[in-house]
């Protein structure tokens, strides 16, 4: 099956009188038609400015610097604004963080979707308006709301209609960021099911960015773990979740709490991301790292292929599964 | 929409004590400010004459009755007579010299807004970069300034130094349109007088700039400041994600949202935009309210000095209504 999206050594800095913050530092991975990615890491580690770059909406003062973002094929990262624009909500869409704040407060629900399905398609008003109202019906709000405005909803309702707007014009890959972070547990789970729901029927590629590992595990096919603004272990979930091989990935999931055990020390990965204006010239990890070694300070460790499909960048394995 | 017509309702009868409340700071300040007889009969009256014109204009009454007297007055539209000048009554005295403000006032306003938005939006859409200080500077600049120091400037400039345009008066001499609406410019456009029509704009364009350009600063600011916070919020961010055309996005998501403060300043400007009228128009001698209000305080004809505050009075709370009005009108989120 072809890849529905390649990204090869992507780089995105934004341009700061500090220096260039290396945001998006060398990224690869794939995903396939109708997969869904987690892009797992801490907040800072360049996981939103990698999903607003692959829209290119990355603002000033923020720059793609190099890389290729190949979508069904086409490197779209020399593409033109105007190429974009077309590509925008059509074929790639994403869905936002804050369902309070990512709707015009100004303007009906329906009209929301009116004008974004006549964005891309001429069609004429009645029918797009017909097409709003089975759109709101498919996640889970009463049509007749579609008058309504947005402050009459709530954030879960509201992340609905994010989401309704997202899939308007079934595009192939949907990019969602942090998109139930800020609903309470319950809401977030309804949604991560009706997200699961729409992916199978518009079979639809999905970039679920997430700080929340156990979520992702919920819906990802494969996992790439972001560490300061490059991509440490890229893996099939399953694998990821049962034979975590990088030292991150493998503090990460110690850190996670498990209710079934109780008295249970928290973990936590001791130390803080470096800073990005000045990273470390070996492994990015390396100052909070159990298992550093003299080489780690001195070079960045390559991307190494464990399996077909699994990658790790530590010098701690060799092109084979066993730690050397 | 039916919570749209309670508000407006609601709204309106707010403003009825807000008028009242008006209408007795203006009547007690101006018992405070002087004494009318003495105004009118100098100071060294006999005592019988004063007398004579406290009880013609019932000065002698306890001061509550006088107030109530004068409410009475209003409500049947008098606003008394002026004390000077054949005691012409004072509301036909302010018609006259109306329409020449409010004509001064619409292109004045449309002058502040027109310009005021536009840099406002280059500024912001160029942020960080060359129009925006630009804009920024002009912003702050025009806002210091003193009208009658940019109308004496225009006027040199464009009437002294190049000699294209008049530097005082309304119209050319006897070139005044029939009066319909008493906008010159309307005027003489409904009755396809075009030499006076052209006059009328040609001496309506310094004053308009003059009053224009002191007011639009405000605007520049606001616009740059608020357009700038709307277009870094995420239903914009959203809007770009959706593949909206740059148009759209920033005129019908940004500005939209943006022009809702913009709404209430204009508003709250709208008294300043007639204090700056009458400054605009002394510089201008242009035959309006505020030539007739500077004339008539050192005059010291108190009853149409009083009018003419109670009429400005009157117009600001008409126009803070209105503004509410739209302001629930665009904003869904507004219903008290």
């Amino acid at each position: 099956m072809k890849n529905l999206l390649t990204i090869q050594d992507l780089r995105v800095y934004y341009y700061l009188r500090e220096g260039a913050v290396r945001a998006v530092d060398g990224v690869s991975f794939f995903m396939k038609r109708g997969e869904t990615v987690g892009l797992v890491g801490e907040s800072g580690s360049g996981k939103s400015t990698l999903g607003l770059s692959i829209l290119k909406l990355v603002s000033s003062p923020g720059k793609i610097v190099s890389g290729k973002i190949l979508f069904n094929g086409n490197d779209i990262a020399g593409w033109n604004e105007k190429k974009m624009r077309l590509l925008r909500g059509s074929r790639i869409s994403m869905v936002f963080q804050d369902p309070m704040t990512s709707l015009n407060p100004l303007m009906r629900i329906e009209e929301h979707l009116v004008e974004t399905i006549r964005t891309h398609q001429k069609i004429p008003k009645a029918e797009a308006k017909k097409k709003a109202s089975l759109l709101l019906n498919e996640v889970g709000i009463p049509p007749e709301r579609g008058g309504d405005y947005p402050h009459q909803f709530s954030g879960g309702m509201r992340q609905r209609i994010g989401i309704a707007l997202a899939i308007a014009l079934n595009p192939d890959l949907l990019i969602a960021d942090e998109f139930t972070s800020s609903l309470d547990v319950i809401v977030q789970f309804q949604i991560l099911n009706l997200m699961k729901k729409l992916k199978a029927s518009h079979q639809m590629g999905l970039i679920f960015i997430s700080h929340d590992i156990s979520l992702v595990s919920e819906i990802a096919d494969r996992i790439a773990l972001m560490y300061a603004g490059q991509i440490v272990e890229f893996a099939p979930a399953d694998i990821f979740f049962s034979e975590p091989l990088h030292p991150y990935s493998e503090g990460l999931l110690n850190s996670v709490p498990n209710i079934e055990l109780s008295d249970q020390k928290l973990n936590y990965i001791p130390g803080m991301p470096p800073d990005l204006v000045r990273p470390p010239d070996g492994c990015r990890f390396y100052p909070r790292c159990p298992y550093g070694e003299d080489i780690c300070r001195r070079k960045e460790p390559p991307l190494v292929q464990i399996e077909k499909e699994h990658m790790v960048k530590c010098f701690r394995y060799d092109g084979k599964k066993s730690r050397t | 929409m039916a919570s749209l017509r309670v508000y407006v309702i609601r709204r309106v009868l707010v403003a009825i004590p807000m008028i009242f409340i008006l209408l007795g700071i203006v009547f007690f300040i101006m018992r405070v400010v002087g004494d009318p007889v003495s105004a009118i009969l100098g100071g060294h009256a006999p005592q019988e004459q004063i007398e004579r014109i406290k009880e013609q204009l019932g000065l002698n009454k306890p001061i509550l009755f006088q107030f109530f007297d004068y409410l009475g007055q209003l409500l049947r539209g008098d606003l008394g007579r002026s004390l000077i000048w054949g005691q012409r009554p004072v509301i036909s005295e302010i018609w006259d010299h109306f329409p020449a403000t409010l004509e001064l006032s619409i292109c004045a306003f449309l002058v502040s807004i027109l310009v005021g938005i536009f840099t406002g939006i280059i500024a912001a859409t160029n942020f960080g970069r060359f129009f925006d200080h630009a804009f920024r500077l002009y912003g702050i600049i025009t806002y210091g300034l003193f009208i009658p120091w940019i109308g004496i400037m225009l006027q040199l400039i464009f009437g002294v130094y190049l000699g294209v345009l008049p530097i005082g008066g309304r119209i050319g001499t006897l070139m005044e349109p029939e009066t319909i609406t008493g906008l010159y410019v309307l005027d003489s456009l409904l009755t396809l007088n075009m030499e006076s029509f052209i006059s009328a704009i040609r001496h309506l364009i310094l004053p308009s700039l003059t009053l224009g350009i002191y007011l639009s600063g405000i605007y520049t600011r606001l616009t740059r400041t608020h357009l700038i916070e709307v277009l870094n919020k995420d239903f914009i961010k959203s809007a770009w994600a959706r593949g909206l055309p740059k148009r759209t996005v920033i005129f019908k998501h940004a500005l939209k949202n943006a022009f809702i403060p913009i709404l209430t300043m204009m508003g709250l400007q709208f008294a300043l935009l007639l204090v700056g009228a009458v400054l605009t128009e002394i510089t201008f001698s242009w035959p309006g309210m505020g030539t007739l209000l500077f004339e008539r305080i050192t005059y010291r004809d108190f009853t149409t000095v009083q009018g003419i505050i109670v009429f400005f009075a009157l117009i600001v709370i008409t126009v803070s209504l209105l503004v509410d009005v739209i302001y629930a009108y665009i904003d869904p989120r507004i219903r008290y």
